[in-house]
């Protein structure tokens, strides 16, 4: 195991990090302010990589496709909002998980008719397609520039939370939603406004996801379910928290699947760890979540409620 | 309350009528020596047991579990992986089952319930992530592709492997599940756990300690969810991780509450509904997941009452005539309210 090895699959975890956090910080937010259960979240994630692989497959620039994938998505989340969830907030989490859970059958099912069951691929820009040097390695270039994006967004988006109006209405609405609306903050439109930034972001972790994975009908929900991890570790509602918690979830799972089987070929037997590696390491953010839970139930970095 | 009139309602004929068909299925299907439909409804039993099961946690102690196919899961692979080793004793599959699900369900239930709403919702769903990765990486044991099931279970001789012995398990355990969910309702014990769910608070107040009744109820439901995997795994022959993805456990809240949630009959129902109507789409179009996804999303906006519900409010305006007041619109209000009332306690 060598120094480079180690530090690359560090940036590995970091970028997977980063990428979790676009989703987590729309999740959480909705989590925690109208307090609704969004399961389909990963269908608009899905849904921005569709719109920017078919923008970029006709318009041959990956600027466009950025574009496609969020302003789609926020098309779409609106609508959503609009015509579905917003009749749900005042009901109980149960209607939250029904109706979203419909609508990841139908989104899954609605990219298979558009899109067809074969897999697409958004291939990396030529302008990123090349590798950069840090601390005396080479990376490729566009996995950085993931990391870079993330991070802008990271930045971006705890300005908007600490430094702005908005952002001050966001916060007083996670902490007393009913007191907010009776002075006179139009709630609805608040709540709409915060629904496209979760789904924005959501489109645009898609279409930076799209030249690494595979873009397939269905390839929301393990990605969902991760953020969800990341939710739950970082505190339902903190933003700084899904960040913190997005990093470390990236890193630890990176980390665990890249050196866990070499580890433990060191202390057992060659053919147990060959077995055990796999399956600790897919298994490591799941114990991670269930540790702190048992430790700290409200998460590590929970927002300040009274 | 008792009076014939108001004993022989809707809501208690169209179950009753479905398990005099369900209990016809294997004379109609030897008859016509056709098994297909007999698995078929094997396939309605099994998911009907695994309903009644999240039931009691989802029904009556109001706990949101989107985790519920790891139970499934487990109870299947009690059977694949003995069976991997050339074991067929019924017995040891059972006892591997009810343990290792008890245990299970034990210690994740213990940490869920540490949290309430949206967490408890995730923390469900992530345990059971948590098994399906555990099987997919378990690569002796087919991994991802599953593994056929050489050796089914074999109690004093008799094969549960076999559609028509499995088909008569299933409904026997079905009939029991549905008569002991009828004496838990008001049985003391039910009642905690009913109470629980309305308020935690207060039924702690009163002297039960609400979270240990629900976590009891939590490991019942995850043994008898256990042994649905178990009959499921004999009936297919086969068990795989699919068995534990999520979507399994989806389908089972969406079951539970569209046949009626917290009711006697609502699981099986719901889950001869959800079935049924599966099968009957996929015959239609190819794309029938589009067309049940916008259906369980009519069913979640439009409440869930279920069928039973949908049933009961029927048979009200039946018995009571045009000219009296229905007395199920002033009814639905105020289960509203106490809804709200429950949420707001929550927050």
């Amino acid at each position: 195991m060598d120094l480079t090895l180690i530090l690359s699959q560090l940036l590995n975890g970091v970028q997977y990090g980063v990428l979790l956090f676009l989703l987590a910080a729309g999740l959480t937010l909705v989590f925690g302010i109208m307090s609704f259960v969004n399961l389909a979240h990963g269908s608009l994630y899905m849904l921005g990589a569709y719109f920017g692989a078919t923008t970029y497959n006709h318009t041959d620039s990956f600027v466009l496709a950025i574009l496609a994938a969020v302003g789609g998505c926020i098309l779409v989340g609106v609508i959503l909002e609009r015509t579905a969830i917003s009749r749900l907030y005042m009901r109980d989490h149960l209607d939250h998980v029904l109706v979203t859970f419909g609508l990841v059958l139908f989104f899954n099912e609605m990219a298979q008719i558009i899109w067809g069951t074969q897999p697409y691929f958004l291939p990396v820009p030529a302008w990123l397609d090349s590798t950069v040097e840090i601390f005396g390695m080479t990376y490729p270039s566009y996995r950085f520039a993931i990391i870079v994006a993330g991070l802008l967004a990271a930045v971006g988006s705890h300005l908007l939370i600490h430094k702005t109006r908005l952002g001050m209405l966001i916060r007083a609405g996670s902490v007393n939603p009913q007191m907010v609306g009776a002075l006179g903050v139009n709630i609805k439109l608040l709540n709409a406004l915060l629904f496209a930034i979760g789904a924005a972001l959501a489109g645009l972790a898609g279409v930076m996801a799209g030249p690494i994975l595979s873009v397939q009908s269905g390839m929301g929900e393990p990605v969902l379910i991760t953020v969800l991890v990341v939710i739950v570790i970082g505190g339902i509602g903190s933003v700084s928290g899904a960040f913190y918690a997005a990093i470390i979830v990236g890193i630890a799972d990176t980390m665990g699947r890249a050196f866990l089987p070499m580890l433990l070929r060191e202390v057992m037997a060659r053919d147990l760890a060959n077995a055990a590696g796999p399956a600790i390491a897919s298994m490591l953010i799941y114990v991670l979540m269930a540790v702190v839970l048992a430790i700290r139930p409200q998460g590590l970095f929970a927002a300040q409620k009274s | 309350m008792t009076s014939p009139t108001t004993r022989w309602k809707l809501e208690t004929i169209v179950p009753l009528a479905l398990f005099v068909l369900f209990a016809a299925v294997p004379l109609w299907g030897h008859l016509a020596d056709n098994t297909f439909y007999i698995a078929f409804f094997a396939r309605i039993l099994i998911y009907g047991i695994a309903v009644a099961a999240l039931n009691l946690a989802l029904g009556f102690g109001g706990l949101v579990s989107l985790g519920h196919a790891l139970f499934l899961g487990i109870g299947a692979y009690c059977v694949a992986i003995p069976s991997f080793y050339g074991i067929d004793n019924g017995w040891l599959h059972l006892l591997l089952a009810v343990s290792i699900c008890a245990v299970i369900g034990l210690i994740t239930g213990a940490i869920s319930l540490r949290t309430s709403g949206i967490g408890f919702i995730m923390i469900t769903l992530a345990f059971a992530q948590m098994g399906y990765f555990l099987f997919v990486s378990l690569k002796q044991y087919g991994g991802d592709d599953g593994t056929t099931i050489a050796y089914t279970s074999k109690f004093f001789g008799i094969d549960l492997g076999g559609v028509y012995t499995v088909y008569i398990t299933a409904f026997l355990l079905l009939v029991l599940l549905t008569w002991w969910t009828a004496r838990l309702r008001k049985a003391p014990f039910g009642m905690v756990v009913r109470g629980a769910r309305q308020n935690a608070r207060r039924v702690s107040a009163v002297g039960f300690p609400a979270r240990r009744y629900l976590l009891v109820a939590y490991v019942i439901s995850a043994v008898l969810t256990g042994l649905a995997g178990l009959l499921l795994a004999n009936l297919n022959s086969f068990a795989s991780p699919e068995t534990l993805s999520w979507i399994i456990s989806g389908d089972l809240v969406v079951m539970l509450v569209l046949g009626g949630l917290g009711t006697v009959f609502g699981p099986v129902v719901g889950a001869f509904a959800f079935l049924g109507l599966e099968e009957i789409l996929k015959m239609v179009t190819d794309h029938w997941l589009a067309v049940f996804g916008l259906a369980i999303v009519v069913i979640g906006l439009v409440g869930k009452a279920g069928i039973i519900g949908l049933l009961a409010s029927i048979s009200q305006r039946f018995m009571r005539g045009p000219s009296a007041p229905p007395s199920s619109s002033p009814a639905a209000p105020a289960v509203g309210a106490a809804n709200n009332n429950h949420k707001r306690v929550q927050a």
